[in-house]
């Protein structure tokens, strides 16, 4: 039997009618259509279905819907800033190639939120730490990492 | 949506009890048709995979009593934290760098942020990262059931893959571990191909305590995963170790010990013989780190 939820998605209220088994990412996707998040391995293993909850990265695809009442859930769609314009994050994705296929980006953005609201000026070690659960097939992770790393530079500049 | 479409959906009940006392209450109410479920990413996957479709999934997410940190000297860990609260504690990386080396490399952070170190043990995988660290550390495994409460030593929890000393209708409530003796030094080994999202080929857990000359060992704790059914003690490696002055040399020979003792499987993750040889290698590398660690 399905079972209404609510909370909150990129500081919006929300109200869903879900089935207990139903995933997070489903409900994103399907329901909400946030498609931002993607679906790869279905098992935790990629991290192309990260968002964050309460601040913390997690798999959505599988994470319980239910286990989300009365939390805040941030997908990649929540990082958009003033007038539409790219997070810093983005920008940085953009400016250092750190993009190719795109599948993994979503995921790969939201892990380094993550880590840069905890360590605003993190290593090279603490970014491959960060992303360690973010699969990508593309670039060999240079690129993003040297993304990560200038998207820190950027965002301290702005402060 | 007709009732016919409704029934055919495969679906449990999700059930988020706020106290210890519901959730033990639910468990002896649904018996064999509940199953417990802490971070799921490992039941959520099994379930996905139909191998397992239980009637109602037990959270216990969201129960404050199974959710903390206790360290007074002594050390108290609630089943349902999660690696991620462990592994940025950093008075468990002060005082029990063990953990810290056991979790940090576990999955990632994302499902670090919900696996929790109760489902971890409870799994009882031979390859459990908290489990050679829990044994070395001699763990006491607090038990709740409806209207019960036990103990037991984390030696005794283990009964082999997949197996538990818990009983129907009981879960586990904490892991207590007693305050480590002075000059101690601990540490975890990971043997993997890649650092994170991988289980180990092995496991390593070496707690050394020194005498006051910071040379002899007092006492030795030697804990294997994937060495055998179950995470395992090296007991006969300990005794040698105990009393003995460590160096490189005397860690070689523990090692020799410690692999003659254990009963490695070929299996994908690496071969018989393989784990074998890296026992000794890592029994000996592993107890370095404490030497330096107790003396640091």
């Amino acid at each position: 039997m399905k079972q209404t939820i609510r909370f909150t998605v990129n500081g919006d209220s929300v109200q869903v009618d879900v089935y207990p088994h139903w995933n997070l990412l489903r409900v994103l996707r399907d329901e909400l259509e946030l498609t931002g998040a993607k679906q790869g391995c279905g098992e935790g293993e990629c991290g192309a279905c990260t968002v964050l909850v309460n601040g913390a990265p997690i798999n959505s695809c599988i994470y319980p819907v239910v286990e989300v009442e009365g939390k805040d859930v941030l997908t990649i769609e929540g990082l958009v800033g003033k007038d539409n314009g790219l997070h810093p994050i983005q920008t940085a994705f953009l400016e250092k190639a750190g993009v190719q296929c795109g599948f993994c980006t979503p995921g790969m953005i939201m892990s380094a939120k993550a880590l840069l609201d905890r360590t605003p000026n993190p290593t090279e070690d603490q970014i491959r730490h960060a992303i360690a659960g973010n699969m990508c097939r593309c670039t060999g992770y240079v690129q993003i990492v040297d993304s990560i790393s200038y998207a820190a530079e950027i965002m301290s500049r702005a402060e | 949506m007709s009732i016919r479409e409704e029934a055919s959906v495969r679906t449990f009940q999700y059930l988020k009890p706020t106290s210890l006392e519901d959730a033990v209450a639910l468990l002896a109410r649904y018996g064999d048709k509940a199953r417990v479920v802490a971070g799921g990413t490992d039941l959520m996957i099994q379930w996905k995979k139909k191998l397992v479709s239980p009637d109602f999934m037990i959270s216990v997410r969201n129960i404050p009593e199974l959710n903390f940190i206790h360290l007074n000297g002594d050390l108290s860990i609630g089943s349902a934290t999660t690696h991620r609260t462990l592994e940025i504690s950093t008075e468990i990386r002060e005082k029990f760098p063990i953990i810290t080396d056991a979790v940090s490399n576990l999955g990632s952070v994302q499902v670090r942020n919900s696996a929790t170190i109760g489902g971890n043990l409870c799994n009882a995988a031979p390859s459990a990262d908290t489990g050679p660290p829990m044994l070395v550390l001699e763990t006491t495994v607090q038990i709740a059931g409806l209207g019960t409460q036990r103990s037991v030593p984390i030696a005794e929890f283990f009964k082999g893959p997949g197996r538990t000393d818990l009983h129907p209708g009981e879960l586990v409530t904490s892991f207590d571990v007693p305050q480590p003796l002075a000059n101690t030094g601990m540490s975890y080994w990971k043997h993997t191909r890649r650092k994170a999202m991988d289980l180990p080929i092995l496991g390593v857990a070496v707690l050394l305590s020194l005498e006051d000359d910071m040379k002899t060992c007092r006492k030795a704790r030697i804990g294997l995963g994937v060495a055998g059914p179950t995470p395992m003690r090296a007991k006969k490696a300990e005794s040698f170790l105990e009393g003995k002055s460590i160096d490189a040399v005397v860690l070689d020979e523990a090692g020799k010990i410690a692999s003659a003792d254990a009963s490695p499987r070929t299996t994908i993750r690496g071969s018989e013989w393989y784990r074998r040889d890296m026992i000794r290698i890592l029994v000996k590398r592993t107890g370095l780190i404490c030497l330096d660690r107790a003396q640091g």
